[in-house]
């Protein structure tokens, strides 16, 4: 690919695959581009762990599987940083960043904070056979480590020496026997302590440090198979979890149910990420394909086939639109998108006021350009209209 | 049955078939109608191959019949060939060391515990097809800790036949190293007495023939399948086994060929006939509980539609 038509592509998900390939999925064009050069990577590369370089998500962090971790900028659409994680051995499971340092995390256990120097600044031994590690979005010094037969350890990067929080394992199982740990993926619950996390023997956990037990505030079972991938939702109450089988589903973490499932998958599924504002939930797996599901209808949006076995990925939180259409298409344009989409549902909810009882059918379009303008004083009483329209609607239809 | 299809000829008056309810009469009826549909068929065939015969080139093209294949839903995952990153892909995956020629297979046969007679046979029949491989008694021994056994004594694949009701019904591949795991279900178990004409199998290194392996899945089972025989045929031996793949069964067939002349060849079935179907396909070998699954078979999730296929 050229250089002068890499500098085009936007991406809105990135995805990282097995064959060390970073893509760039643009969801409006659905298509996808490769970011890096496909002779440059081997098996070696094998993209591990991906996290944002920044707030303001122009840059990706990529961990790889031979240690390095590289930073790709958004804007230059090229790769501009490599740093090399000696230490420990096997692959990376965690990326994070602190204060613009690396925080990285192998397999082995060691959790390791890097300065600029490429020096460690910190270091923590966090026990064997780490399968993540995740770190606290609101209090980025905190991170919670855990993995096989390795219970959930959160760590204060302040205070390293000891874990913060140590969870127990649960009692023993109606047949006396010691239930295994093994924790594969968590999560933090935002505007609370507590932490949520999925283990391989198909239960979801929720842990309170600040309560008095260091056991599970919530235990929930799902399916038969490990769950690999967990992602809260933007109201924090619910979840989104995958399992090898390719079942996906969303819970209720106050309830400890199942809410629903989500339909379409082939393989196992390795990652899912919500969107912080729009109900969206994108995940990717052993099936080479990258789906993006309406977390409250079910509905599959995006169904895009990304040719290798994807193992993470990264939702951007603001879309933003390709360049060449235009350079009057900027963020600001696709957050007023976002703005005139809230103002057809008012429309629409203008429409069942506006209709008269003696039902002649007045066309959407018509009533909607009437009322757009008085869309936001309706507000507070449009549920009452709405029952009341509907109310005369069934009279007359008596 | 009573129902009548509407026919092309010219048939004045339709029978109502199924008001006789005496269901001898009714066939016999159904029977003749048959048959004069037929009659009017033929002769209609006969009148087009003839008008076809004097227009010559002018003759309206033959029409298409749809089949199913034909009508196939399109499927995004179908590999071009010329696809880098498939390429890529392919030549570091699991099986890439066969096809690089680093090593060469050696297959472990084993069956599920106590295995009945028909399916003892079936794996000798399997062992002979299969050139350097061995059969060992299962012996109730779990199949997690066999594979790593297998991998010290350098054996490249393990193919573990599962039975059922006495009769043979499923097939596990598993790729040794740390390769994908495919889970079949085989049905329609012939083995070589059971057929006619068949010929006698002999030891030459076989052809191997993968028919319609087109998608991105169906290249990896195709793969793993071809992975199992060993890389130079003994075109001395004619001796040609075919996985043959439509609508996503799997047909396997052992022949020996002899070309009579540079257009006809003459071919004669030797060994066990079975057909497959693929299961699930799952990354890493045999564990069935904790593993990760590239692809599941989900019915009702995947079955929506007659004209899609996953292979």
């Amino acid at each position: 690919m050229a250089r002068h038509k890499m500098a085009i592509h936007v991406g809105n998900v990135f995805v990282g695959s097995e064959t060390g390939l970073l893509k760039g999925v643009d969801l409006e064009k659905k298509a996808c581009h490769n970011l890096n050069n496909i002779q440059d990577v081997n098996r070696t590369q094998e993209i591990c762990a991906l996290c944002w370089g920044n707030r303001e998500e122009t840059e990706v962090c990529v961990g790889l599987r031979n240690r390095l971790v590289k930073t790709y900028s958004t804007e230059k659409n090229e790769f501009i940083e490599c740093m090399e994680c000696a230490g420990g051995s096997g692959n990376i499971t965690g990326l994070a960043k602190y204060n613009n340092h690396f925080i990285t995390c192998v397999q082995s256990g060691l959790v390791q904070v890097w300065n600029d120097q490429e020096d460690k600044k910190i270091e923590i031994n966090a026990g064997e056979n780490i399968c993540c590690m995740r770190q606290n979005p609101q209090q980025p010094f905190l991170i919670a480590t855990g993995g096989k037969e390795n219970p959930l350890k959160i760590w204060d990067l302040q205070n390293p020496t000891e874990p913060m929080f140590k969870a127990k394992n649960v009692k023993n199982d109606w047949l006396n026997l010691r239930v295994p740990v093994w924790v594969l993926d968590m999560q933090f619950l935002p505007d609370s302590k507590k932490i949520a996390t999925c283990t391989g023997h198909h239960q979801v956990r929720v842990y309170d440090p600040s309560a008095s037990q260091r056991r599970p505030v919530l235990e929930m079972e799902f399916d038969e198979y490990p769950i690999t991938a967990m992602s809260l939702t933007s109201s924090g109450n619910q979840a989104v979890i995958g399992n090898t089988h390719g079942n996906m589903a969303l819970i209720d973490l106050r309830k400890g149910a199942m809410v629903h499932c989500y339909k379409g998958f082939a393989g196992a599924i390795k990652s899912i990420q919500c969107h912080p504002t729009q109900p969206l939930v994108a995940s990717c797996g052993l099936d080479r394909f990258l789906r993006i599901h309406n977390i409250d209808t079910k509905a599959l949006v995006h169904k895009i086939y990304l040719k290798s076995r994807l193992n993470c990925l990264l939702f951007r939180s603001e879309w933003q639109s390709d360049g060449l259409s235009g350079k009057d298409r900027n963020k600001d344009n696709t957050s007023e998108n976002v703005e005139s989409g809230f103002h057809s549902d008012t429309d629409e909810d203008e429409v069942w006021e506006g209709m008269e009882v003696v039902g002649s059918k007045q066309s959407k379009s018509n009533t909607g350009n009437e009322d757009s303008e008085k869309g936001r004083k309706r507000k507070t009483t449009k549920s009452d209209e709405k029952h009341n329209s509907s109310l005369k609607k069934k009279q007359k239809q008596v | 049955m009573a129902a009548e299809s509407v026919d092309s000829g010219s048939m004045a008056q339709k029978p109502n078939i199924f008001r006789i309810k005496n269901k001898i009469r009714r066939a016999e009826v159904y029977k003749e109608m048959k048959k004069e549909q037929r009659k009017i068929q033929k002769k209609e065939k006969k009148r087009k191959m003839v008008e076809a015969k004097a227009l010559g080139d002018k003759a309206p093209p033959k029409k298409i019949p749809r089949t199913i294949e034909n009508t196939r839903v399109y499927d995004e995952t179908m590999v071009n060939s010329l696809d880098e990153e498939v390429r890529k892909d392919e030549a570091e995956d699991e099986m890439s060391t066969y096809f690089n020629r680093k090593t060469t297979p050696k297959v472990l046969i084993t069956s599920g515990d106590k295995p009945r007679t028909r399916t003892n046979q079936f794996c000798k029949e399997l062992k002979k097809c299969i050139p350097n491989s061995q059969i060992y008694y299962r012996r109730g021994l779990d199949l997690k800790k066999i594979i790593p056994q297998a991998v010290s004594k350098d054996f490249t694949d393990i193919v573990i036949i599962n039975e059922d009701s006495k009769e043979p019904n499923g097939l596990v591949i598993s790729h040794l190293p740390d390769g994908p795991t495919a889970h079949f279900k085989m049905s329609n178990v012939r083995l070589t007495k059971q057929l006619k004409r068949h010929g006698a199998m002999t030891g030459h290194m076989p052809e191997v023939i993968l028919n319609n392996f087109n998608t991105r899945l169906g290249h990896t089972v195709g793969r793993l399948l071809a992975s199992i025989f060993p890389h130079d045929p003994d075109f001395h031996g004619r001796r040609a086994v075919t996985f043959h793949n439509q609508r996503d069964f799997i047909f396997f067939r052992q022949h020996r060929y002899m070309f009579k002349n540079a257009k006809r060849v003459g071919l004669q079935e030797l060994g066990p006939r079975f057909t497959l179907k693929l299961r699930s396909l799952q990354k890493g070998t045999f564990d069935s509980k904790f593993g990760e699954y590239e692809w599941v078979h989900k019915r009702h999730e995947m079955e929506t539609s007659r004209r899609k296929f996953f292979l």
